[in-house]
This record gives C-alpha cells, sequence and structure tokens, in this order.
C-alpha cells in the first residue's frame, strides 16, 4: 500500500502528532519493533544507524523511523530515550492500540504478543526494514539477516525514486 | 585478548591423585571466545550476550543452561525469522557441540537472553556468565558489556 493510502495517527517520540503526510515528500525508511526487544531490534536499529553513516550527507534526504508494536511498555518516553542510543535521525513512534494496528496493516506488518513465563509477554514482529519513496510508493524491504551491501545500494534506489517522482 | 580459556574444575578432580572416576566426562576442554553483551536501559527490559563457544575436546559436550548473579533467568533463546519476515523468540534447550566444533551465540539466532535483571547492565562493565553442562561441569566466561547500539564484539 502506499503511504498516500493509509490512514493513521501516531505521537513521535518528541510528542509531535505525525501520520502518513509526515513522511510524504521525502523517502522513507521504517521498522517495526519494540524497547523490550533484546535481540532483532537493538540489533536492527544498529544496522540501520550504520546505513545511514554509511549514505553520510544523503541519509539527510530520509525520513526513519521506528514504529513500537508494544504500545502498552513504549510510551513517548520510552521511545525518547530508545532512541537516543542509536542515529540521530532515527524517530520513535508510538499511540494507542488501533492506530498501531492500522499502521502495521498499511504496511503489510505482522505483530503478536506472547505471554513468557512469569507473566510477562515478548512480540513477534516482522523484522523486515521498509522502503518508500518520496512520492509514498512502496519501493522494497531489506529483510533481516540480508547482507549489508545489499542494505545501502536498496536505500539508494529509494532515494532515486524521488528523483523520478519528481519528473 | 577477548579469548578466556576455561577448563573445568572436572578436569582436576579427575586426574587428582590419578584416581579413578568412572567415566564422567566433563566439558573440560570448552572454549568461549568474543564474549559481549550491550548495555541496558534500566533493570525492566531483558538484556542479550552473544559469544561463541568451541569444544576443543574429544567428546561431545551439551549446553543445558545458564546461571549468573546479573539475572535471575538467564536462557538460551533463539530468534527465528520465517519466509513472511515475522521474527519470533523461543528457548532453545540442550544444545550439543560435537568434538571440534562450534557454536555461535549471535545477533539475529542464538544467544543469552538475561531476564529479570538484578542491576542494570553498564556499558564498560562485565558480568560473569557460567555455562552448564549436562554432566554437572560448569565454564565461566566474564562478559564485557558494550554500548546499547554495538553490534560485535569489536565494537
Amino acid at each position: 500500500m502506499a503511504l498516500t493510502e493509509m490512514d493513521f495517527r501516531l505521537t513521535d517520540h518528541e510528542g509531535n502528532e505525525v501520520g502518513p503526510e509526515t513522511l510524504i515528500g521525502r523517502p522513507t525508511m521504517a521498522f517495526f519493533g519494540f524497547t523490550y526487544c533484546p535481540d532483532v531490534c537493538p540489533t536492527t536499529l544498529s544496522d540501520i544507524s550504520g546505513w545511514l553513516d554509511d549514505l553520510g550527507d544523503e541519509a539527510k534526504q530520509l525520513n526513519v523511523v521506528f514504529i513500537t508494536v508494544d504500545p502498552e511498555r513504549d510510551t513517548v518516553e520510552a521511545m525518547a530515550e530508545y532512541v537516543s542510543y542509536f542515529h540521530p535521525a532515527i524517530r520513535g513512534w508510538t499511540g494507542p492500540e488501533g492506530q498501531i494496528a492500522r499502521i502495521a496493516d498499511g504496511f503489510r506488518a505482522a505483530y503478536e504478543r506472547v505471554p513468557t513465563e512469569g507473566g510477562d509477554y515478548t512480540m513477534n514482529h516482522t523484522a523486515s526494514v521498509f522502503l518508500f519513496g518520496a512520492a509514498g510508493r512502496f519501493v522494497t524491504m531489506i529483510d533481516y539477516h540480508e547482507p549489508r551491501e545489499f542494505a545501502v545500494p536498496k536505500i539508494r534506489r529509494a532515494l532515486e525514486e524521488e528523483t523520478e517522482g519528481a519528473t | 585478548m577477548k579469548k578466556i580459556i576455561m577448563t573445568g574444575t572436572l578436569a582436576a578432580l579427575l586426574t587428582f591423585g590419578g584416581l579413578s572416576v568412572p567415566a564422567l566426562a566433563g566439558p573440560v576442554d570448552v572454549v568461549v571466545e568474543s564474549a559481549w553483551s550491550r548495555a541496558s536501559i534500566g533493570m525492566n527490559r531483558p538484556g542479550a550476550a552473544y559469544m561463541t563457544i568451541r569444544n576443543t575436546g574429544d567428546e561431545p559436550v551439551t549446553l543445558i543452561g545458564l546461571s549468573t548473579p546479573l539475572a535471575m533467568m538467564p536462557e538460551i533463546h533463539e530468534t527465528k525469522t520465517n519466509a513472511e519476515g515475522v521474527s519470533s523468540m523461543s528457548a532453545a534447550g540442550e544444545i550439543a557441540i560435537a568434538p571440534g566444533e562450534s557454536v555461535a551465540l549471535e545477533p539475529g539466532g542464538l544467544h543469552a537472553m538475561l531476564m529479570r535483571l538484578q542491576q542494570p547492565m553498564t556499558e564498560g562493565e562485565t558480568f560473569p556468565l557460567t555455562l552448564l553442562f549436562v554432566d554437572g561441569g560448569e565454564v565461566t566466561v566474564e562478559v564485557p558489556i558494550l554500548g546499547i547500539a554495538a553490534r560485535g564484539p569489536e565494537d
């Protein structure tokens, strides 16, 4: 689904209201996860931080968002602290459960709450990184475990989509 | 520098004074390499630690669990990502390592999941993690705590 067809209202880690229109106009890299995730999420956010470093100035054109699938624990404050440890371009988005469901549905991202021992829970979730062009069109995904050398060229494709969209 | 060799106390017991002990093969030849972990935010979130466990002996060894003063519930977990790109985590159970083989605990796969932290994991510090083997043998490794955004033992 293109971002232009989506409808959701969330809050970024600085308390600003955000929606699809926040992303449209610039290429977007987005990842779903949760801050209680010990393995895949910090690893992916570190990878994303590394890709952004590799892109250098080009990265400044990108929206980069980390969207929680665990809004119960991931408040605006929790997201703010968490994203502060990674690349400064990464924005953390949270919001009401129903709105998280809408953005995940728009992205075709899956997530599921899974109970663990002792009354805790963890979240299963799509671990791919989504790329959209500036006009809001879905470009491609970077799958988890995909070699790093494939990721940066894919992000460049999303960046180039901007130029194509403009002509 | 990151290589820590630990030999089981069982080895000393077996060889001490030439005692004849029935075949009680301990993980006497387990080498743990490149151990690292990430700092935590507070104590509510679980931590994760990574390392390579190498069986340098002639007998298979089976890792059955973990123990550490850092966490009440340390367990080996495995992250799996299915064909739809959905990641999930579950306890990995026992891990057998054949002679001469090694098992890598690395991001996105097997990892030491440190649940119920007893104190925050602070960058620059270390903590002891004991690997428990099926025959009662133990190997303890000192795990360095790197930054939250660390990608590997060299970060």
